[in-house]
């Protein structure tokens, strides 16, 4: 009836999961009373849950990515605690334990942190650059968007029901295969990734054809803002490579399930193609996340220098360059399979060719901030403190692509320390810097600039007291995912990462500090232009927060920097806009689809993982059910008449008024 | 896309390339749809070639089972492919019926294409318990696991594709020939048609390949 589910799956002799467990959940059902009791749930509902609106699933990914990053933040500070104080001692957390939590934190933070924070980012900001209503497929978008929250639901519940993988967060066989790891960890991993990756599938097929298909009047390929370009090259990648995950998850779960012989060590499995298909997906993640970061910070670095960006159409070439030569180098993570030295030297060369278009970047940012008149605010200074930490962190990765080196650094802590270097230097940062730089613009008020500065240095200096010994530590000799060890040289270089790590957890700190002080003092942080930042693009164009249509008429381009154009012109024939002909708009409807779905796909996931057969064909019935009820739809859309756009863009147009007297000096 | 010369717009050309190419503004919903269906289509398409190139790798570690050259039937498979390309054609038939909004042409061409799909999907089941039966089941070999998988997959795909036929055919019942009716029946035969290719490569690289070593 239950299949493999019973109780000895709740880890009643383990505490700490227990104990989280309990708080997540009194957190989680207080929630929910609040939101009972003071009679929120309709607005929830029909605002936010069911929303089809681009921006508010943008706002939900980030929200999921941020509530995520906790988890996996957690996650780090027991794993360097334990390696501080497991020298020459057991350490407080047991083998079994500390596996689960470096799995748990290297899948959380780079699929349900990062991968969310991006595509939330994107999701909120490319149609408004592209001046245009919504993304291609709105209902899809939602979908996409819980669907990943599924994952990151499967994820949590693991914490509590069973246990999750003990494999490190690609779950290499034969480790994963049933013979050792006969537990429901490695299904846990599986189906939370391949449901979360139809989503993210799904969202990449989305923005591609929005970027591609939608953009407005003028908007030409050499127009469109960096970010949109950057948006277009990492959902390339998406589309390319996350079937490719896919395809080798599902052959996993064929192994564990049904005996299948993909990868296991008898009956003429092949270990090493499960290397080589999920590094041929997972390389190219590496930049489906670091390009769209790459983008911010040529946003936010050319407003803030009060220029365009310099070399936009190297910048252009650079990031498709990044995009193509991205899926070539798969190899370089495993140079010691024994591939020989003609495969090594050519994958190791193609590794090093990719510094070539990202030094361009790097260029074409310091040449734009060159003569500019820079103004250092909260993105401004994390956009400074990525070229800094990804130039370190882009040398390490030169280092490792070549292969003698590799053979020495592999599995190390240097590694660890490389790869940390340039996702937390180069996706987090980007994260944070866009995060602070279009806040205002999702929500109307800027955020505590004080605070926000804080929330960097700290950051900033906890990163590198935490990662360079790291470092240190590889070039010692010390091995990844250790549990405890015995060398005392490695020991004050694990102690200074710890206290790095706190000082890393102050800067988190103040960041919600700062998200709770600016909320409380929004009414002065109220940005009534729409324009905080003096901006170039045309998500300046419209309001803060903008209306459900973004925009009352869609914008003409007629240059790159469309806003900043706008801005100057209008100053120049000291005139506002021409008061616009406003037509009806029509807007599609909300929809419970993306829930519905996602409640279906939780369902079939759980049961997957537990072998419930029964609650696994419900679950797929009601999935088909749910795509056939929206497919019956006769009302997809509604209409928001003339008089009301009118009435809405009215008041945008007396703020931005004011503004355009003041602003875009050249 | 309409193309004028620069004189004057130097504005509109900062680099001075020669030409400013207007972009007329967002594509219409058909077009947006169809382009981003093909989209999914191409991400399908590297699913697939994930399970072919693992088929590649696997094809020889027969592990002391039989060969592909002992199992693979080739009359069973000429009519498997005659049943899928005949099928693609009636599925041609149906989307023309519907451009023309003529119902019964497209509950026919509907309909054969069910039929066609269905013989397809009943050839190749029982070519599976039958080669199940005889104790050559997927995790006989890694060969077989890789073959099973590749084209099982396909299976599947037609699977969801009668699911969804019928489903179209019931909403062409209820609603007529609406305009995101007929763009779904697009998106369903540009579905059907890749179908249809993917099983030539699955023809020409299991069972061509695979009966002459």
């Amino acid at each position: 009836m239950l299949g493999k589910l019973d109780w000895s799956a709740i880890p009643f002799d383990q505490p700490i999961p227990l104990i989280a467990g309990a708080v997540v959940l009194v957190g989680i059902l207080a929630v929910l009373a609040w939101v009972v009791v003071k009679g929120h749930l309709p607005y929830l509902w029909h605002e936010w849950i069911t929303s089809v609106d681009h921006k508010r699933i943008g706002v939900m990914y980030i929200l999921l990515a941020s509530v995520m990053l906790l988890r996996g933040g957690s996650d780090a500070i027991m794993m360097r605690i334990q390696q501080a104080v497991a020298y020459q001692s057991q350490g407080y957390l047991p083998p079994e334990h500390y596996n689960q939590i470096f799995s748990a934190h290297g899948t959380i933070m780079i699929f349900f942190v990062a991968m969310p924070f991006v595509i939330g980012l994107m999701n909120l900001i490319v149609p408004l650059q592209l001046g245009v209503r919504d993304v291609a497929f709105p209902t899809l978008n939602s979908v996409g968007f819980w669907l990943t929250a599924t994952g990151a639901l499967l994820v949590n519940l693991s914490l509590v029901i069973g246990e999750f993988a003990r494999t490190g967060w690609l779950a290499f066989p034969p480790l994963s295969e049933l013979s050792y790891s006969p537990g429901v960890g490695v299904d846990y991993y599986a189906w939370s990734l391949q449901i979360s990756g139809i989503g993210t599938l799904v969202a990449g097929i989305n923005l591609v054809t929005t970027v591609l298909k939608l953009r407005t009047k003028g908007m030409n390929y050499l127009r469109m803002p960096m970010f949109c370009w950057t948006t277009l090259a990492s959902n390339l990648l998406i589309v390319a490579a996350f079937p490719i995950l896919t395809a080798t998850l599902a052959m996993l779960l064929l192994d564990r399930y049904l005996g299948f012989h993909f990868f296991t060590n008898e009956a003429g499995g092949n270990v090493m193609m499960f290397m080589n298909l999920i590094w041929a997906w997972g390389h190219p993640e590496v930049y489906i996340l670091v390009l769209p970061a790459f983008g911010i910070f040529s946003e936010v670095v050319s407003t803030f220098s009060g220029k365009a960006l310099f070399g936009y159409r190297s910048m252009v070439l650079a990031t498709m360059a990044i995009c193509v030569i991205s899926f070539m180098v798969w190899l370089h993570h495993f140079f010691t399979m024994g591939a020989g030295p003609d495969v090594n030297a050519i994958f190791g060369i193609a590794s090093m060719i990719i510094a070539i278009p990202t030094g361009v970047k790097i260029y074409n940012w310091l040449f734009t901030m060159y003569g500019g008149r820079i103004r250092f605010e909260t993105p401004m200074l994390w956009s400074i403190g990525f070229m800094v930490t990804f130039i370190i962190g882009g040398l390490t990765g030169v280092l490792v692509a070549v292969p003698p080196a590799d053979f020495i650094l592999h599995n190390s802590m240097f590694l660890v320390a490389h790869f940390h270097n340039v996702i937390i230097g180069g996706v987090l940062f980007g994260a944070f810097a866009g995060f602070e730089y279009w806040f205002p613009k999702a929500f109307g008020f800027r955020l505590n600039d004080r605070w926000g500065k804080l929330a960097f240095w700290f950051t900033f200096l906890g990163f590198y007291v935490t990662f360079i010994p790291l470092y240190v530590a590889g070039m010692l000799g010390m091995t990844r995912r250790m549990q405890h060890y015995d060398v005392a040289a490695w020991r004050p270089w694990m102690l200074v990462a710890a206290v790095g790590m706190a000082v890393l957890t102050i800067g988190v700190i103040c960041q919600i500090v700062q998200l709770v002080v600016s909320i409380r003092n929004r009414e002065a942080l109220r940005d009534r232009t729409g324009d905080p930042w003096d901006g170039r693009s045309l998500e300046w164009a419209t309001s803060s927060p903008p209306p459900v249509f973004n925009f009352a008429f869609n914008p003409d381009v007629r240059g790159e920097d469309a806003y900043w154009d706008l801005k100057t012109h209008a100053k120049q024939q000291s005139l506002g806009h021409d008061a616009p002909e406003y037509h009806d708009i029509e807007m599609p409807r909300n929809s419970p689809t993306g829930f519905v779905c996602a409640f279906f796909a939780t369902v079939m996931g759980f049961a997957l993982i537990w072998h419930i057969w029964w609650m696994v064909i419900l679950g797929g019935i009601g999935a088909f059910a749910t795509f056939v009820v929206f497919a019956w739809r006769d009302h997809d859309e509604y209409v928001i008449p003339a008089e009301e756009v009118a009435a809405i863009d009215r008041v945008n147009l007396e703020e931005r008024r004011s503004l355009v007297s003041m602003a875009g000096t050249v | 896309m309409s193309m004028t010369a620069t004189a004057g717009r130097a504005h509109a050309d900062p680099h001075h390339i020669g030409l400013v190419i207007g972009h007329p503004g967002p594509a219409p919903k058909r077009i947006v749809t169809a382009y981003g269906f093909w989209v999914f289509l191409l991400s399908d398409i590297v699913m697939f070639s994930c399970f072919f190139a693992a088929y590649a790798v696997l094809a020889d570690q027969t592990a002391g089972g039989p060969k592909g050259s002992e199992i693979f039937e080739q009359r069973n498979v000429a009519i498997e492919t005659v049943c899928l390309l005949l099928s693609s054609f009636t599925c041609g038939m149906a989307s023309i019926a519907a451009d023309v909004r003529n119902r019964f042409w497209f509950y026919l061409g509907m309909a054969v294409t069910c039929l066609l799909g269905l013989i397809f999907l009943v050839i190749e089941f029982r070519e599976f318990a039958d080669l199940v039966a005889r104790g050559y089941g997927p995790s006989r070999s890694a060969f077989l696991t890789s073959f099973f998988s590749l084209v099982g997959c396909h299976g599947l795909h037609v699977s969801a594709g009668i699911l969804w036929l019928l489903t179209m055919m019931a909403q062409v019942f209820a609603k007529g020939f609406r305009a995101d009716v007929l763009r779904r029946m697009m998106c369903f035969a540009l579905f059907w048609h890749a179908l249809d290719i993917v099983w030539v490569g699955v023809f020409s690289v299991v069972y061509l390949l695979g009966s002459g070593v």
